[in-house]
């Protein structure tokens, strides 16, 4: 079997920031925002692993979001995490336009954190109402 | 010359009982775009955990939906479990075992009632009501355990809140073989009926390729050739020690999600009358009571596909951030393909084919009564593709197909 | 009494919206359709355009995008319409009472006839909720 491990740190190289097994099956790791393209194309397209959801979430010192890789053959899973810490712009490359299933969770964090994903080719509210006010995004902290 | 026409469906009554809105772009018959707009059921679920304990969540997440409410719950539970070093670490040996029994009848109710609203929208209502009668003896074991129908309560983290009575096992037991001839019966009626088969074959296909892009799960992926089931490759619960079979079809088509979401069944009342039979004895909970600063990742095989959850602790009682991942959230999107080229009375049947689940996914457009928009209701579309398998059925009938 | 209200008590036809439910209530309702309970034996129908109603029957915690939808659809609706609210967060919002999504309370915007509590209320609840609007529509002569 491949190790898959293996061929994402020797791929990456010194674009991982940081790497963490918390267990066999689970893996995080970081990479600056602009290298999440590569990293993306690296795990989807090559290595063949399943993109399950991002989460984005509001942290003290940054936006974050966890972009979660399943390899399916053996159970492992990976999180790329990205940090912005431009709270007022934060901005960061669509993935909707490697992989269509992307589109909806771009959609859905920009709404609920105000995350711009650059080259979106539908970026429009997801769940929210359409008088929503602008700038108000429920799941930063300002917002309770 | 073409002449487009969209044909709005929802958000209230169209396909299942939640609200949905597909917006059809029509050209003639053919179907040449779709716009799906959700959001009709959005709650703020995940912003309402940060304000419960750890305790609470299970509550809360329970009520994300009706028909998968013990997928929440237990991928909650493994995400808080996976922080505290695992599920079979924590949760004692019965629990385990209760906690796949429970998933897996979960499992049988939610597929046979899949397959009745199927059978309504192609105008087989004895299908919808004989899948629903056969429902209400699952419901009865739901009741006997847990005390509801729905909503069952059993999970809380480090292991289950009730146990299954010795008296109980015989109960079950019977309720399983007597599931075994309805199943048979729902086979026979789906495979060797010339009318279905006509209908469903080659119906809103989705090809491996893009299964794997729009990342479907569940059913969708297996009934498209992708080979993925939460419960084999991570294993959780009691399942890793059962035998049992992962259902894989290649056509992608309607008729191949029917089939696989049948056989799925049997697998369940296998799976279940092994738990039944090596239910060991011992605790149904561990005591947790602090949960550690830290991230954890809950995965299971609900229903309709993966659900999947995170969960970040700061080391107090309450949790920073839970992410919810509903198995319709990705299976929903992937209607674009599977509608988009068929005719308008196959797109009722192929957007229900993925079983969707909006209050899981949440979401659906609200249309303005302009230029060229013909107004269609759900009940006008169900019965467009009532018409269709009327119009097969009389052509079987005369002997031309 | 209203001489439309008396033949409502007849044939009820129902039509159902979900307007933010979590699905369960939205179950029990068809069930009470389905051979066990079958409620069409009374006459009880569920229709699927709300201008053939006599009842709307409401489950879920109303979220802001749902709440214009609900309204139109209720101005759509033949007078007199009853309103059933089903199920705990159509009474109260149940959890969601906090949640950003969740503004109102359902009979802020639209007049109740009769709640029907519980998460979800079983099938026989929903039952005897309608038979006891019924009774409150003919003892109302």
């Amino acid at each position: 079997m491949m190790i898959i491990k293996d061929a994402i740190r020797e791929r990456l190289g010194n674009k991982i920031i940081a790497w963490e097994e918390k267990s066999s099956r689970r893996v995080y790791f970081t990479v600056a925002k602009e290298d999440i393209l590569e990293a993306a194309r690296l795990l989807f397209k090559e290595l063949g692993l399943r993109f399950a959801i991002a989460s984005g979430a509001d942290t003290t010192e940054a936006l974050e979001i966890l972009y979660h890789f399943s390899y399916d053959k053996n159970g492992e899973f990976y999180s790329v995490r990205v940090l912005l810490r431009d709270k007022a712009h934060p901005e960061i490359d669509s993935l909707a336009r490697l992989f269509p299933g992307a589109e909806w969770i771009e959609r859905e964090i920009w709404e609920m954190l105000g995350i711009k994903f650059k080259g979106h080719p539908n970026l429009k509210r997801l769940l929210l109402a359409e008088d929503w006010p602008e700038g108000n995004y429920p799941l930063r902290r300002e917002s309770s | 010359m073409s002449h487009k026409v969209i044909v709005p469906i929802g958000p209230y009554h169209p396909l299942q009982e939640e609200p949905e809105f597909f917006q059809l772009y029509v050209e003639g018959e053919r179907v040449v775009d779709i716009d799906i707009i959700i959001g009709y059921n959005h709650r703020g679920i995940e912003k309402l955990a940060e304000d419960k304990h750890f305790d609470q969540v299970p509550y809360l997440v329970e009520r994300i939906c009706g028909i998968c409410s013990s997928s929440h719950p237990y991928a909650y539970c493994l995400a808080v479990e996976d922080l505290l070093g695992g599920e079979a670490n924590v949760v004692p040996e019965r629990a385990l075992y209760i906690r796949t029994l429970i998933d897996e009848l979960q499992r049988i109710h939610s597929h046979l009632l899949w397959l009745g609203l199927a059978g309504h929208f192609i105008g087989y209502n004895t299908v919808w009501m004989w899948a629903w009668k056969y429902r209400e003896p699952v419901l009865d074991c739901f009741e006997m355990i847990t005390g509801n129908r729905n909503n069952y309560a059993m999970f809380k983290v480090g292991g289950v809140r009730r146990d299954i009575k010795d008296d109980d096992i015989p109960v079950l037991k019977k309720a399983m073989d007597d599931l075994v001839p309805a199943l048979d019966l729902f086979r026979g009626a789906v495979m060797d009926d010339p009318v279905i088969q006509a209908r469903l074959k080659g119906a809103g296909i989705l090809t491996k390729a893009q299964a794997i892009d729009w990342c479907v799960v569940g059913p969708t992926a297996r009934a498209s050739g992708v080979n993925i089931d939460v419960r084999r490759d991570e294993p959780y619960g009691a399942i890793d020690r059962l035998n049992w079979n992962v259902i894989v079809e290649r056509e992608g088509d309607v008729f191949a999600k029917t089939i696989v979401r049948i056989l799925e069944m049997y697998e369940s009342v296998n799976i279940i009358r092994q738990c039944l039979k090596g239910l060991p004895p011992g605790e149904i909970d561990a005591d947790v009571r602090e949960i550690p600063a830290g991230e954890g990742i809950g995965r299971v095989e609900a229903p309709r596909g993966e659900c999947f959850h995170y969960v970040r602790s700061d080391g107090t009682n309450r949790p920073v951030r839970l992410k919810v991942r509903a198995p319709s959230y990705m299976n929903v999107a992937s209607d674009k393909v599977g509608a988009v080229g068929g005719t308008i009375s196959d797109a009722t049947l192929t957007l229900a084919a993925v079983d969707p689940c909006y209050c899981c996914t949440e979401r659906v457009t609200v249309l303005n009564k302009t230029d060229n928009k013909k107004i269609m209701n759900g009940w006008d579309l169900i019965r467009l593709s009532q018409e269709k398998t009327r119009k097969l059925e009389e052509s079987l009938k005369n002997g031309r197909l | 009494m209203n001489l439309k209200l008396k033949a409502l008590t007849k044939s009820i036809w129902v039509f159902h919206a979900s307007v933010g439910s979590c699905n369960n209530c939205d179950i029990e309702i068809l069930d009470c359709f389905t051979p066990r309970f079958d409620v069409e034996r009374f006459g009880i129908q569920l229709v699927g355009s709300v201008r053939h109603a006599d009842a709307i029957v409401v489950t879920g915690a109303m979220n802001r995008k749902s709440v214009s939808i609900l309204k139109k659809i209720y101005a759509q609706a033949p007078q007199p319409v009853l309103v059933a609210a089903v199920g705990q967060c159509a009474l109260s919002r149940h959890m969601f009472r906090f949640s950003y999504n969740c503004p109102e309370p359902l009979d802020k915007i639209l007049p109740v006839d009769v709640y029907i509590p519980g998460c979800p209320p079983k099938p026989e609840a929903i039952i005897d909720g309608i038979v006891k609007l019924v009774n409150k529509l003919r003892s109302a002569e």
